[in-house]
């Protein structure tokens, strides 16, 4: 991990207009990706980890969904404001994604060989003979036997972790700057999830690869991330390296989250902790804190205004009104 | 343990389901789901069963039900064998074992509100004239339980699109409750949950244990979820059991090297320990079910593999007082 930002996501916004009103999925995100880093996203169902993503490479379906503001900078360029076919050059090229599941992310209609040439040809410039020498290469370096014959065959012929190694050798086979994985391994088992993440956390550390990588689990991320953003209702409330925020994680959610979990390498209480309360309807969301309702330390402003981000040393940042102060 | 205070006992369970079978094609074999499964539970203790997808989890849960006519074994609810049961009487019988699904979404129906949803056990057993009860006492009866698993009794004719996914959860332990069983079969209850709400409901099970003097027979796949719920924790592989033991006891000296690779690759929640961790990193994937091995099942993927587990399947055996282990590591082959 160096210095030297990638991609700039600046007070992103997307909405979401259904029946019932406006649902305000992501409701200004920003944070920095840095070259070689991996940022871990969690959040439960509904924060908006998912939707992020995509508008960070502009895949929202729309309608209903919209992008409504912000900015996401790669490489001097606002992905939100280029042209389609500039977007086509970098999606899938220097920004490429991996998705949860394995099996509706491959074309079953095709053979692994022509989804993963089709990348290489359209992206590297190589005929078909030599983009095919490369998808073999990756496939082997994804830990595939015998790639030679896999490559031949259909996704159905792959198991579930053969297929997420597929995908990672897909992925990664345009040499891409940032790799987007969304939870790339909740649909495995836990023998083949630490095998899963291993494997991408040798070869983007070999190929030099920055990855964000949306999670719900904090085991994984705490394995994986170098920093970490906790997203709570469509908007960030706390960023920090992994290491500071769970060695003294500052915002009541992140607290919560952290000790809720049952913990195997330790005795656990008779009781578990659990945050109250049901996570928030995220429709036509009121302009406070959404996490007040099931917050332990809630005051009186939390429940008028949406805290504003506080920040500490070492890159933390806090939205939570226990550490801002209240401006008349 | 005296036969008393065993409420259920499982011997030599074994469920198979024949491959293709159809009028004309001939069978062309079996999966062998469940192969063969011993345990028993104690009155008002919490087995879990862990293991990976396809081990046999939910199989074995589901033949215990009597959902699966079992290929052979006996399931012994109550010093009753239910395999052998005439259909009226195993119905009487189930009122003791109730089940509460993975799936939250799917095991509602949608067109019925909370309160006939979790009335509906009662209104079933009272047609048989298996229980007898009025309907305002069954009224009574589904806002005790709403209140009970945490829902406040105004929510009662909501239907289920009206709940989120913990509260539906909770409807779905009502109902299992509506009987008063003594035995809940809980088939993945918080997998499909988020991290907050996921402790709620285990705390909810706890309390409920407690109260009712509940026994659990709780199927996770995550292993902390396992640790915390349970007394005791059968840890499959491919349709047999290969180690038992008592969930602290487990965690903190696991024999089986399956056992083993299963907990070293647990994700703990602490960079710290994530950071100095050494993994024991399983090569391939579980094999297909659809054949039966001479040897020990776990052979391919095992790390600690003799030429004898080639050949010869190793039996549960117990090697100390209350833990038991299926390898030949820790006992000869006869």
């Amino acid at each position: 991990m160096t210095d030297e930002v990638i991609l700039q996501v600046r007070d992103l916004k997307t909405y979401f207009t259904v029946d019932e009103g406006v649902v305000k999925a992501v409701d200004g995100v920003s944070f920095d990706l840095h070259k070689g880093e991996t940022l871990g996203i969690v959040g439960e169902s509904g924060s908006g980890k998912s939707v992020t993503n995509l508008s960070i490479i502009n895949m929202i379906p729309n309608p209903p969904g919209k992008i409504v503001g912000g900015q996401v900078l790669f490489s001097g360029k606002d992905l939100l404001k280029i042209s389609a076919s500039e977007l086509r050059q970098i999606r899938g090229n220097k920004i490429s994604m991996i998705f949860q599941d394995p099996m509706t992310s491959l074309n079953p209609f095709l053979k692994i060989s022509t989804q993963m040439i089709e990348t290489i040809v359209l992206h590297q410039g190589l005929d078909k003979q030599a983009a095919k020498e490369k998808a073999i290469d990756m496939l082997k370096l994804a830990g595939i036997p015998a790639p030679e014959k896999r490559i031949d065959q259909y996704p159905h012929q792959f198991s579930g972790g053969m297929r997420q190694r597929v995908m990672i050798a897909m992925g990664l086979s345009c040499n891409p700057e940032i790799l987007i994985a969304d939870e790339p391994t909740s649909a495995l088992d836990v023998t083949i999830q630490a095998q899963i993440l291993e494997l991408m956390q040798e070869l983007t550390k070999r190929l030099g690869t920055a990855v964000i990588l949306i999670t719900h689990s904090l085991g994984v991320v705490a394995g994986m991330c170098d920093t970490l953003c906790v997203m709570y209702a469509g908007r960030i409330v706390e960023r920090g390296k992994t290491d500071d925020i769970f060695e003294d994680p500052k915002h009541p959610y992140t607290q919560g989250l952290i000790r809720s979990v049952p913990r195997l390498d330790k005795e656990n209480a008779d009781r578990l902790y659990s945050i109250p309360g049901q996570p928030p309807n995220v429709i036509d969301l009121p302009d406070c804190c959404p996490f007040y309702p099931r917050c332990e330390k809630a005051k009186d402003i939390c429940r008028k205004k949406y805290p504003p981000v506080t920040g500490f040393e070492n890159g933390r940042a806090v939205s939570c009104w226990l550490y801002a102060e209240e401006t008349k | 343990m005296s036969e008393h205070d065993t409420l259920l006992e499982v011997r030599g369970l074994k469920m198979h389901f024949p491959i293709g079978k159809s009028l004309l094609a001939k069978n062309r074999g079996f999966i062998y789901a469940v192969d063969g499964v011993d345990f028993s539970i104690k009155r008002g203790e919490t087995l879990g069963l862990v293991g990976e997808s396809g081990c046999g989890k939910s199989t074995t849960v589901r033949a215990v039900a009597q959902l699966y006519k079992p290929t052979a074994g006996e399931v012994i609810l109550k010093g009753k064998d239910l395999t052998k049961m005439a259909p009226h009487d195993l119905l009487a019988a189930r009122k003791n074992m109730q089940m509460v699904f993975q799936d939250p979404y799917a095991s509602l129906n949608p067109r019925m509100t909370a309160g006939d949803i979790i009335a509906e056990p009662m209104r079933i057993f009272q047609k048989r004239g298996l229980l007898d009860i009025s309907n305002d006492e069954r009224n009574d009866r589904v806002e005790h339980l709403m209140e009970k698993v945490g829902l406040s009794r105004f929510f009662k004719n909501r239907y289920p699109h009206e709940f989120s996914g913990g509260q539906r959860q909770r409807i779905g332990i009502a109902r299992a409750l509506a009987l008063n069983p003594e035995l809940m079969l809980c088939d993945e209850p918080v997998s499909a949950l988020d991290v907050s709400i996921q402790s709620q409901i285990l705390n909810l099970f706890k309390d409920l244990q407690q109260e009712f003097g509940l026994t659990y027979l709780f199927i996770a796949h995550d292993l902390a979820v396992i640790q915390y719920i349970s007394d005791r924790v059968a840890v499959m592989y491919l349709g047999v059991i290969v180690e038992i033991s008592g969930s602290k006891d487990l965690y903190k000296n696991p024999l089986h090297p399956y056992t083993q690779a299963l907990l070293s690759a647990a994700p703990i929640p602490d960079p710290k320990i994530e950071a100095r961790r050494q993994r024991i990193i399983l090569t391939g994937d579980v094999p297909s079910p659809d054949k039966q091995r001479p040897g020990c099942y776990f052979y391919d993927r095992c790390q600690k593999r003799m030429d004898v587990c080639k050949t010869c399947r190793p039996q549960l055996k117990t090697t100390e007082e209350g833990h038991q282990v299926a390898c030949f590591l820790y006992h000869k082959p006869e």
